[in-house]
């Protein structure tokens, strides 16, 4: 497709270099500084869309990032991106660009034909039908609706582009890069400030791209900021949040101008901005007129025509009327016609001959004054407007292929409203301007409602003094401001909508109309938020940047109230919608959340363990060099430590370190039971409760010295038990003369179990008398492991004689292969934790299956371990009635009456007394396949479970519709009497 | 995003720390009574402006700070330590 | 107030829909009423619908400070499921799922209810367990569940990660039944209906203070004058506390900030709710096509209705995990609400000590789902001096009793619940 609408001259593109791209599958040209809506207009292309509901022709109606209408499919593949702005894209040579919501094709939409029934679908309406027959809503209506709903369509595949986050502090963010935020950054740093200016535009300037006689000031104020060390430009960077406590967030599109992102580069990035102060230079946005089919591809924004013109050289069309309120929309005008379009008339709404017209008269472009819109010719394309005097009858058709509206300016508040400040409504301007400020911020430039380059220049250089000065710098050098030009009067003859026959539009992307906003008037969801949800007004891609002052206007009308007291509908994040990925930054796929690896975690690799990933550790779950899954594995690492010796990694484990002399006492505090008794040389079982009384914690601590303990805890609570201890020595019992901290990194700790694990032992360990005597179960001794300092405490989780050896984490794996040497002759084989899960399962050893958070130290059978004298958290509220209630659900162990590997028992199994039985009585915490007893066993929670010990119940399965039989038994399946540990 | 200013670390960002609730709630004395330790527990003023409440500079020093920080609008007016006694704020 | 039907669709298409009227009455509050609801979100017009529609009690106010349904109710993810593990809980959100699945014939208003199933994934061995322990759970009390493997979970929701994730899936728990709502619709829908029946819904009218004579309630205090009645209920979850304490009571509730969003429209993507297992993030497309999602709380106690940047990261991080194919599309807008959330993350729908007033909130996490089932139940609780065995454990005095439900295990931590 050739250019036919590219201006001969003028524009900033770059016209020595030509670029191709294709448009639903046709090709076309454009050069570097387009937009892909630029280059398609400069080809005469303007139907780009169709709308939501009623497919209707949609095309280009802005030259910014608050298009409603011009949305496309960009790229291709993965990186498929629906809903991008056409007018914000950047042209690259290769872009693709396919057209939404229609099908077949864009030109022959079959889903036009929801127009046909348009009156019967207004707003609402889904809401009062659809419902009969009762099961059609699900089946049929809404399957429908739902392959109807959205515009693009998502990638199908996984993102190939990387994303990141940036942390930045600033003592003032200048947002927006016009004249307004040229010079208050250039203040602001003049004045010794570290300056930030961010600009959602590609190229920095504002609407002085629009002037070619402010190119000289805007060249030097960029070469002046650029020179400033402690200023930083960010273009293409959209600040899309304004949060408390004066952070803003702000997205930068690094590399989607480029085809592919460069090697290592990311395609966009996320800024996270503390500024202390913040200049708002955010500008302001034209809005529309509602009159009817005000939607037509060929009805644009004035603003946005004259910069087609002026910024890309590109024509909008060849013949223009322009409708319009104010004197602003003149300028426009005169742009166009400068240019060689050929303006056939400014349709003015005001009655008053206003100085403008006599210089529209000069140029031979015919003047309408108190007059209005009344329709637009054409269906795709623009080819005619109406216009008849404001009350007249009389309408007369003038030909024209585009109609540039403008119904006044909306300065940029939403930023602003983020804070929570509230705008105040402009009589003079008819427009919501910054409220008074609540953060750190103040506004400039058309932004606050001043107009004219100079004098926002002028504006903005106050505001990013006084933003510096607040912060106690004194003002720097001053800089030239820019040449004043004519002035421009911004006020405007409020005018929102031309009552007349067909559809206008108050919200494009929507579809909602004028009429829609009284019907929901009519019908009671007459506050602005009401409206807005039962229309779905300014709820768009655009979230009401475009039109939503209209739909107030509507409803404003409508309730007899001013558009002030009706308000528009709060503004919150994103201004312009953030990428998924750029937020996510580069927690990607396994960079979610960190990896914690044990000391001996390469051993493991090299010596094929299987990890399981859950929570932030990675730990083996058995060895396996074939990878081979099921139960076979585990068994064999279990039958090791039952019959000769095993080896497991358990530095996982919480270990805090505490000294004082009072640790003791502490501890007697956190535990239900006593440790400033222990002997040193000892370790001890404790269990401790939360303040509620619940159960929290278990684990084993050890007394090294008179003033020195070492605690263990589980895993998973590690961190939330040093919290709790912090918590209560701090703020409930200072006067404790205590210290802790964590050590869990600090130690490698290896669990050796078995029948053989002393002689094992006996093989490596120096300097300690292992025998029975010498070190007694549940004693701890220091001793040498290949010449390593090594901790023993001998515990057992396994049920079977073990010691937990401990080693500085830099010893580990050569404390491990020592052990692991010294016990080949015996049989040792390394374990994971399925294997470890099973022996404990076997043994009756409570683990976070039965620690859930629900259940007390008598449930769990730990009813001696609360000692009768002395304080402990949690000690008054075990007490309470429900929690010591006779029929809770307690811990005994279950095993199946038929041993076949069939018959499975599972975890979350509920008990009850009868095959069809629905009442539960409980549900089995921990399951396993036993090596011991040979078949599926395990623990239970059951209501008067102790006193069931021997009965026969049942373990139901809904899930898997599995009913097994059971027989209720100690949770100790296997050595009851501890003869093993204290072997 | 609050900051909070740590007596010993200095000025910190709200991700360094952990959350614990109202710190105007004291534990009673081991004789306390069912009563006194279920209001430990549960009983919250839960107020609509200034809170006294408990912040835990986890990534920092491990010492439980006394916040006063104003629930609507998050503005922080002083940070003190564990032991300090903190003047109730006004309503 | 005639009824909706396609067919007055048609009529009034024909009639360039000049015919519609107000969906509900703006009456003035008379000086006394049987019953004064506090609170027009999903569940103060729940409880005066069926106080209406149930116990027979017509002469009922909903007195509303703002405009109805803007609060918590017009904030939600709209997710709608009864898969909860405790009988006291899961009992109760049947119930109100089963409401749900009549409540457009009933109401004459389509709410949109959209029963395509929500999965509750999980990444390990012990997570299976305990949800099979929830799943088997509802199974026993006649609620529909069923455990899924990858496999299974795959074929259902074919972009979720299964190959490169940091916690692989493992399976889902999925309750078919379960789903999503047109949460706008729901309010209105009851305020219509309520409306019909004969309720005064008041606007603009916000209690500043309840008047009490001896241990029972007398009437409220609101900026448009006093209002008697001998029965009042409080339905403002977020200003729970606030609201009680102006009859004197202390209540086990903080307020907590919680976000959410919805990303711009796209076509299907996703038939089903998801919650991811390994996190805290949930996510559904609604019929127009936008991605609706949220995460946990911010953290601490607020009423501020506004969150912070790094959670909403951490949360949006958490959705590009799950469906990585998310990435290239864009977050549209974010919002948050204030949240009542309890010591055990169970709701309040109560008596008080004070004769007369009765409480429902402490919503947390699972407001919208029970609000015809709340409703329900305080209109009962309300009407009969009595709570259904469906609420008969969510009382003020079961944290005094020992006889929490805490589903998740998480404590006497409302920030954790």
């Amino acid at each position: 497709m050739t250019q036919t609408h590219r201006l001969a001259q003028g524009g900033r593109i770059d016209r020595s270099r030509t670029l191709s791209f294709t448009f639903d599958g046709r090709r076309y040209e454009g050069h570097p500084g387009d937009t892909l809506a630029s280059a398609l207009l400069a080809s005469g292309e303007r139907l780009v869309g169709r709308s939501f509901k009623h497919h209707r022709p949609r095309g280009i109606v802005t030259a910014g990032p608050e298009e409603p209408c011009a949305l496309v499919e960009l790229r291709s593949g993965a990186r498929r991106e629906p809903n991008t702005r056409a007018t914000v894209a950047e042209i690259y040579d290769g872009l693709e660009a396919t057209s939404q919501n229609r099908w077949p094709s864009l030109a022959f939409d079959v889903s036009a034909i929801n127009q046909l029934v348009g009156r019967f679908l207004p707003a609402g309406f889904y809401y009062k039908t659809f419902m009969w027959p009762a099961s059609f809503w699900e089946k049929v209506y809404e399957p429908i609706i739902r392959r109807a709903a959205g515009l693009g369509r998502a990638a199908m595949a996984p993102d190939p582009d990387e994303y990141e986050s940036m942390h930045a502090h600033c003592d003032v963010l200048v947002v927006g890069s016009g004249a307004a935020g040229l010079a208050a950054a250039r203040a602001a740093g003049a004045a010794g400030a570290r300056v930030i200016v961010a600009d959602q535009d590609f190229e920095l300037g504002g609407g002085l791209l629009l002037e070619p006689e402010q190119e000289p000031w805007r060249q030097g104020m960029l070469a002046a900021l650029s020179g400033m060390p402690e200023v930083r430009l960010l273009p293409r960077t959209t600040v899309f949040g304004f949060y408390e406590h004066d952070v803003l967030g702000a997205v930068e599109r690094v590399a989607d101008h480029l085809p592919v992102p460069p090697e290592h580069g990311v395609r966009q990035r996320v800024w996270t901005i503390r500024a202390r102060q913040t200049v708002l230079a955010t500008g302001s946005t034209e809005r529309p007129i509602a009159f009817p089919n005000n939607d037509r591809p060929g009805v644009m924004l004035a603003s946005a025509a004259m910069t087609y013109v002026r910024r890309f050289g590109a024509r909008p069309g060849e013949r223009a009327v322009f409708f319009a309120n104010n004197d602003i929309a003149y300028d426009a005008a005169f742009a166009l016609h400068h240019a060689g379009v050929s303006v056939a008339a400014i349709i003015d709404v005001r009655k008053k001959d206003s100085k403008r017209a006599a210089a529209a008269a000069d140029r031979g472009i015919a003047v309408k004054l108190g007059s209005v819109i009344s329709d637009v010719k054409g269906g795709r394309n623009v080819h005619g407007v109406s216009f008849r005097t404001a009350n007249g009858s009389v309408e007369r058709v003038l030909d024209a292929d585009l109609l540039c509206v403008s119904g006044g300016w909306n300065p940029a508040v939403h930023l602003q409203s983020h804070t929570r400040a509230r705008p105040i409504w402009n009589n003079d301007l008819a427009a919501f301007l910054p409220g008074k400020p609540v953060q750190a911020e103040r506004s400039a430039g058309s932004a606050a409602g001043v107009f004219g380059i100079a004098h926002c220049a002028t504006d903005g250089a106050k505001a990013g003094r006084e933003a510096a000065a607040a912060l106690g710098f004194r003002d720097g050098a001053a800089f030239e401001l820019p040449a004043p030009d004519a002035e421009v009067d911004p006020r405007v003859k409020p005018f929102w909508e031309v009552k007349a026959k067909g559809k206008a539009f108050v919200d494009l992307q929507n579809d909602v109309t004028a009429d829609d906003i009284r019907l929901a008037h009519r019908e009671g969801y007459t506050h602005i938020e009401h409206a807005k949800r039962y229309t779905t007004h300014s709820m768009a891609t655009d979230q009401g940047r475009f039109s939503g002052i209209l739909g107030t206007a509507v409803l404003a009308e409508a309730r007899g109230e001013t558009i002030e007291t009706v308000g528009v509908p709060t503004f919150r994040p994103y201004v312009t919608p953030v990428t998924w990925g750029a937020m996510a930054g580069r927690h990607a796929g396994h960079h979610l959340q960190p990896v914690r690896r044990s000391p001996l975690h390469p051993w493991h690799v090299r010596n094929h363990g299987i990890f399981l990933e859950t929570g932030l550790w990675m730990r083996p779950l058995y060895y396996s060099a074939t990878r081979e899954t099921g139960w076979d594995p585990i068994l064999k690492e279990a039958r090791a430590v039952r019959q000769a010796v095993g080896i497991c990694d358990v530095s996982t484990l919480g270990k805090i370190d505490i000294q004082g002399r009072d640790a003791g006492i502490l501890l007697d505090r956190l535990y239900t039971n006593t440790f400033s008794t222990l002997a040193v040389g000892k370790a001890r079982y404790g269990l401790m409760l939360r303040e509620d009384g619940i159960m929290f914690d278990d684990g084993t601590t050890s007394r090294l010295s008179e003033h020195r303990y070492l605690m263990t805890t589980t895993t998973a609570k590690a961190a939330e038990v040093l919290a709790h201890m912090e918590f209560y020595h701090q703020t409930v019992w200072p006067e404790l003369d205590v210290r802790y901290c964590t050590v869990t990194d600090q130690w490698a700790q290896m669990s050796v179990a078995g029948p053989k694990t002393r002689l094992a032992l006996q093989g490596c360990v120096e300097g300690l008398d292992l025998s029975n005597e010498a070190f007694p179960f549940m004693g701890v001794c220091d001793a040498t492991v290949a010449g390593c300092p090594v901790r023993l405490y001998r515990v057992s989780f396994s049920g079977e004689m073990a010691y937990e050896v401990a080693t500085p984490a830099g010893y580990g794996e050569r404390v491990w292969e020592a052990i692991l040497a010294a016990g080949r002759p015996h049989g040792i084989l390394p374990y994971g934790l399925e294997a470890l899960g099973l022996l404990r399962i076997e043994k009756g050893h409570v683990a976070g299956p039965e620690l859930n958070g629900q259940t007390t130290a008598r449930d769990l059978g730990f009813e001696k371990m609360l000692k009768k004298k002395g304080d402990y958290v949690g000690r008054v509220n075990a007490e309470r009635p429900a929690l010591v209630a006779p029929d809770r659900p307690r811990l005994v162990g279950i095993r199946a009456v038929d041993p076949s590997f069939e018959k499975r028992l599972r975890g979350g199994a509920h008990i009850v007394d009868r095959p069809d039985s629905k009442a539960s009585l409980g549900w089995a915490t921990s399951i396993t396949r036993s090596v011991e007893l040979e078949r599926w066993l395990g623990l239970a929670m059951i209501r008067n479970g102790p006193e069931r010990i021997g009965q026969r119940l049942y373990a139901t399965y809904p899930l898997k519709n599995e009913v097994v039989e059971i027989e209720v038994c100690s949770p100790h399946h296997v050595d009851p009497e501890n003869l093993r540990v204290r072997a | 995003m609050h900051r909070i200013d740590c007596p010993w670390c200095g000025v910190r960002d709200e991700a360094e720390f952990s959350y614990r609730g109202d710190a105007t709630v004291k534990r009673p004395p081991a004789d306390g009574g069912a009563e006194g330790f279920y209001a430990y527990v549960y009983d919250r003023t839960n107020p609509k402006g200034w809170h006294v409440e408990w912040w835990h500079h986890v990534a920092g020093c491990r010492q439980f700070l006394k916040v006063v920080r104003h629930t609507v609008t998050h503005e922080i007016r002083s940070v003190a330590k564990a032991t300090d006694e903190v003047a109730a704020p006004p309503a | 107030m005639s009824r909706y039907s396609v067919f007055r669709l048609f009529r009034e298409g024909l009639r360039n829909q000049t015919g519609w009227t107000r969906a509900w009455r703006a009456p003035e509050p008379k000086p006394a009423y049987d019953v004064i609801i506090i609170g027009g979100g999903g569940h103060g017009l729940a409880s005066a619908y069926y106080l209406a529609r149930e116990q027979g009690i017509t002469n009922v106010a909903v007195l509303e400070r703002g405009q109805i349904g803007l609060g918590n109710v017009g904030r939600n993810t709209t997710i709608v499921r009864s898969n909860y593990l405790f009988p006291e809980n899961n009992l109760f959100y049947e119930k109100s799922l089963q409401l749900w699945e009549g409540l457009e014939q009933d109401l004459n208003f389509n709410v949109m209810m959209s029963q395509r199933g929500v999965i509750n994934l999980y990444h390990s061995d012990s997570q299976r367990d305990a949800y099979a322990r929830r799943g088997n759970s509802m199974r026993l009390n006649g609620i529909d569940a069923e455990l899924l493997d990858r496999d299974q979970v795959r074929a259902l929701v074919p972009v979720l990660d299964f190959d490169n994730a940091r916690f692989p899936i493992h399976g889902g728990l999925i309750q078919r039944r379960g789903g999503t709502a047109r949460h706008d619709a729901v309010a209105w829908g009851l305020a219509r209906g309520a409306d019909r029946l004969g309720v005064d819904i008041i606007q603009n009218c916000e209690v500043t203070g309840i008047r009490r004579d001896g241990g029972r309630v007398v009437g409220v205090e609101t900026t448009r004058g006093y209002i008697a009645a001998p029965k009042i209920g409080i339905a403002v979850a977020g200003h729970t506390s606030q609201v009680a304490a102006m009859a004197g009571i202390r209540l086990p509730i903080e307020s907590h900030v919680l976000q959410a969003f919805v990303s711009e429209a796209v076509k299907p993507v996703l038939d089903h709710v998801v919650t991811f297992g390994a996190g805290h993030f949930y996510i559904s497309q609604s019929d127009k096509g936008g991605l609706v999602f949220g995460g946990g709380l911010d953290g601490y106690n607020s009423f501020a209705q506004r969150g912070t940047l790094p959670e909403a990261e951490h949360v949006i991080n958490e959705g590009v995990a799950l469906m990585p194919l998310l990435s290239r599309l864009r977050v549209l807008r974010q919002w948050a609400g204030v949240m009542d959330m309890t010591f055990d993350g169970t709701p309040l729908i109560c008596k008080t000590p004070v004769q007369g007033l009765y409480i429902n909130g402490g919503w947390c996490y699972g407001g919208f789902k029970a609000v015809p089932g709340s409703g329900w139940c305080f209109a009962h609780t309300v009407a009969k001096d009595e709570p259904h065995p469906f609420n008969a454990a969510m009382t003020i005095e079961r944290f005094r009793d020992g006889a929490m439900v805490d589903e998740k295990g998480a404590g006497p931590f409302p920030w954790l619940q």
